[in-house]
């Protein structure tokens, strides 16, 4: 049985690793979380994201957030990369194997993966 | 929805867009029905919205804060002869005890009651995008077909409070935390296995 203990020590981690964060976040990940983001699979593709940037240690450099309908209810789960002063990047139909080679082409390597965005799917 | 646990995600959100700081969400199940609760202390809605938010038609979309959320759960319950019930009061009302609940029955034992999936999945998906919030998740599950038997040795009780964790998280460790979300979602996983489900 998981002990509330453990929070303490995690907590403890936390407090010597807070001299470390220097760089604030500066990508952040949004996914579409409204009724239709969830209803065409949004959650899992959230989760992957969410564990794949902890997995490599990005937590100081990308937040992962949630958001409501954008409006273009087609094309959920959509995933939107805003990296600083760049031009937004949109993702459509993503799914959880999209999500994590996202994490590693785009947030990591810094090349967005064209065939998945909007803008290979209006052409 | 495919599974019963999106809903609760979809709808936990609403009381997150009213401005609750306490979402509880309580599922009371024996082996041929399920009863879902979701409550918050958010601002709660008129009386004339309540009347209608089960309606997606009824709806003008120019707030854009209303759509499919409710008429969906309410279509998932009464597919399986069950149904929804909505109770709401307006903070403008009653600052002190302000909110909504929404409840909703269904007979797991019908045709088409959609199964409840990953409902681990949907409490660490609150957690993540809404860390500032405080959360009880709570699922009675009751060996048996008679709801309420509770405190009988028949009654599992999986539970996460965030309240008690954050006493000892402090204002230092957020909720969404990599660590926090993995040891909540141990927590619960470690609880369903050890009832058996």
């Amino acid at each position: 049985m998981k002990s509330l203990e453990e929070l303490a020590k995690i907590r403890e981690r936390m407090q010597n690793k807070v001299v470390l964060r220097e760089g604030q976040a500066n990508i952040r990940v949004a996914v579409g979380m409204a009724t239709c983001g969830i209803a065409a699979g949004a959650r899992p593709v959230l989760n992957a994201l969410v564990e794949e940037v902890a997995k490599r240690n990005l937590t100081d450099k990308v937040t992962v957030t949630q958001t409501g309908c954008i409006g273009m209810c087609r094309f959920e789960p959509i995933v939107e990369v805003f990296d600083g002063d760049k031009e937004r990047v949109t993702y459509i139909k993503v799914t959880p194997e999209k999500a994590r080679e996202i994490v590693e082409k785009h947030l990591v390597g810094g090349n967005p993966i064209a065939e998945y965005t909007i803008g290979a799917a209006e052409k | 929805m495919k599974e019963l646990s999106l809903n609760i995600l979809d709808i936990a959100q609403n009381s997150i867009t009213a401005e609750a700081d306490l979402v509880e969400i309580t599922l009371d199940e024996t082996d041929t029905t399920l009863k879902l609760s979701i409550k918050d202390n958010g601002y709660g809605m008129s009386p004339e919205f309540l009347a209608s938010v089960a309606d997606p038609f009824s709806t003008t979309r120019t707030t854009r804060k209303v759509g499919m959320g409710i008429p969906l759960l309410k279509l998932a319950a009464e597919q399986t002869g069950g149904g929804i019930t909505l109770r709401s009061t307006q903070r403008s009302v009653d600052p002190e005890n302000c909110g909504t609940e929404i409840t909703a029955s269904f007979r797991k034992d019908h045709l088409d009651f959609t199964p409840l999936g990953d409902i681990v999945s949907t409490v660490c998906t609150l957690l993540q995008g809404f860390p500032d919030v405080d959360y009880v998740f709570t699922h009675r599950i009751v060996k048996g077909e008679k709801a309420g038997e509770t405190g009988t040795e028949n009654e599992t009780v999986i539970c996460v409070d965030t309240r008690d964790m954050r006493v000892i998280l402090g204002d230092d460790v957020p909720l969404n935390d990599p660590m926090v979300l993995l040891w909540v979602r141990d927590s619960l996983e470690e609880q369903y296995a050890e009832a058996g489900k």
